[in-house]
């Protein structure tokens, strides 16, 4: 589904990935775990575009999407959760999802605003709220609502959890999940025992450099690596 | 319910506007005219302003074009009224595409700059190119066209019927421009003016949707300046001077620029203080600049803007 092969990406004059590779498979929640600073948010800015990378490429299902603006990496079906959740504060919750609205995929059930609230009935109720009054939690679920409803073929979340009370971290594990069988999800996360427990792989990375690849079985129980470079 | 009572509004709005002419005086016809004109100019203004969030400097270029088009048509071809419109509307549309395809590029200050260089370019162009505008004197003479309307002929040379011709043009670009801002597509536009770099993650290309909005605004800043230019029997480069975009600007901060009809207001108040403070001072710049600061201090939405927020207080049962 998603191949990334080899993305070098900068800020400036400063080299911060140094030759990130990684691969989401259909069917599959594949992690990428780190500390503060490893690189996570810069590999998911580079593989949406944000900040391109200056080497390397990125495939969506076998075609090269590297070069591509970021609007049309979102409408070749690369869904994208920021960190900051960037839900539209000054829109409510039902334009939140209006705007968000892309053609249905072929051969894919369609979400539709309807299907969206079936699955969030949490949203129903602030329908009319503006995006900007919402909880953090609720903002978290809103983006995740926001990028189904473009009918993505896949769904890169950046730090979901981050600054969430513990039982709306749960509950986000349960939405994660729940995509499973709908379509590949890339988590780049700091948790790694919420990342861990909703994944099938994981990728750890550290000062821009894969260091370790495994199962998330692998992962759980393979202590040296938790203590070299999660903060486990 | 709601749309049930916007409906109320609108026709107690129309009705009011249509009985106008034979309630008033002829000065006061004239006037009402040119609030109209510069109400669609200001509210074509806002669509990039208020909901898109780009400061054009420049859209009194579009508003001159329009006009010298118009006039143009009406010396050289066609003496229809229709013809002439199209000519600007189109015309004005069309600059507008050229300058927003380079302007969007950019937000915030350095959109603000390039339309303010580029609506300068076109005044040097009317200003300077004696030959076809008539240099600094404008472009006049022309003979004021006719309308021809269920087979009777009339003259737009009449104050109440240029009144008419004028609200029904102004009720159509209000129209258009309602429809635009209440789309889907308005929401998007009022998500861009937000943050343009979130945009993008829903999938939507920040600079085709700017520039949609940018040319729909020229080409309404064009209507508005074909309809000035026939007021005035006039297109005179003053028309595209960037202080000409400044009054727009004042117009839509005073009335409220998150509001709909918030520049309509805003050009309402400052022609009729515009005309009360000339009628007995001759420093009229300076009054008009002291109620203008203190409006704009007092209200600091708008106008509309700040007086629908106290209703909207009250309506709610909050405490002033």
């Amino acid at each position: 589904m998603l191949k990334v092969e080899d993305i070098h990406v900068y800020y400036g004059d400063s080299h911060v990935l140094q030759g990130v590779s990684l691969e989401v498979k259909s069917k599959e929640i594949v992690c990428l775990l780190g500390r503060n600073g490893a690189g996570k948010s810069t590999t998911m800015l580079g593989i949406v575009g944000v900040n391109p990378p200056r080497f390397g490429k990125v495939f969506l299902n076998g075609i090269d999407i590297t070069k591509a603006a970021v609007y049309r990496k979102i409408r070749d079906g690369l869904a994208f959760v920021p960190e900051d959740r960037r839900i539209f504060a000054g829109l409510t919750v039902q334009e939140n999802l209006e705007v968000a609205v892309l053609p249905p995929r072929e051969g894919k059930r369609q979400w539709t605003i309807d299907r969206i609230y079936e699955n969030f009935p949490l949203l129903i109720a602030l329908k009319n709220r503006k995006g900007g009054n919402l909880s953090g939690g609720e903002q978290q679920m809103l983006a995740i609502a926001r990028a189904l409803v473009g009918n993505p073929l896949m769904l890169l979340l950046d730090e979901p959890c981050e600054g969430l009370a513990p039982v709306i971290v749960e509950e986000l594990g349960k939405v994660i999940i729940g995509l499973k069988s709908e379509m590949p999800v890339l988590l780049a996360e700091q948790n790694a025992h919420f990342a861990l427990s909703v994944s099938d792989r994981g990728y750890v990375i550290d000062k821009g450099v894969i260091r370790y690849e495994g199962t998330a079985d692998d992962l759980l129980t393979n202590t040296e690596i938790q203590s070299r470079y999660l903060s486990v | 319910m709601r749309s049930y009572k916007n409906l109320f509004l609108w026709f107690f709005l129309l009705a009011a506007l249509a009985s106008v002419p034979f309630l008033l005086p002829v000065y006061w016809i004239m006037i009402l005219t040119e609030i109209l004109v510069m109400s669609m100019f200001a509210m074509s203004f806002n669509l990039l302003f208020g909901y898109t969030g780009l400061l054009s400097f420049g859209q009194a270029g579009f508003f001159g074009t329009g006009g010298y088009l118009a006039v143009l048509t009406l010396l050289h071809g066609s003496t229809s009224i229709w013809v002439a419109l199209v000519a600007g509307v189109l015309g004005s549309g069309l600059i507008a595409l050229i300058i927003g395809w380079l302007c969007v590029r950019r937000d915030e200050i350095y959109f603000a700059i390039l339309t303010l260089g580029f609506g300068m370019m076109l005044f040097t162009i009317a200003h300077n190119w004696r030959s076809v505008t008539g240099g600094s004197d404008g472009l006049g003479n022309f003979s004021v066209p006719e309308v021809d309307f269920l087979g009777v002929v009339l003259t737009l040379a009449d104050p109440k019927i240029f009144y008419f011709f004028v609200l029904i043009i102004v009720l159509l670009g209000t129209w258009l421009l309602s429809r635009i801002v209440n789309s889907p597509f308005g929401l998007l536009l009022k998500a861009a003016r937000e943050n343009s770099n979130r945009i993008a993650f829903i999938g939507a290309n920040v600079r085709s949707l700017r520039l949609f909005a940018f040319v729909i605004a020229g080409a309404l800043a064009g209507a508005s300046g074909v309809l000035f230019a026939m007021f005035n029997r006039i297109a005179s480069p003053e028309m595209l001077h960037w202080s000409f975009s400044g009054k727009v600007i004042l117009m839509t901060l005073l009335g409220g620029s998150g509001v709909f009809f918030g520049p309509a207001v805003g050009a309402a108040i400052f022609f009729v203080l515009e005309h009360i403070i000339t009628s007995f001072t001759t420093n009229w710049m300076i009054f008009l600049g002291i109620i203008l600061v203190l409006l704009v201090l007092l209200f600091p939405s708008g106008v509309l803007g700040s007086l629908l927020e106290t209703w909207g207080r009250i309506r709610k049962g909050h405490k002033l």
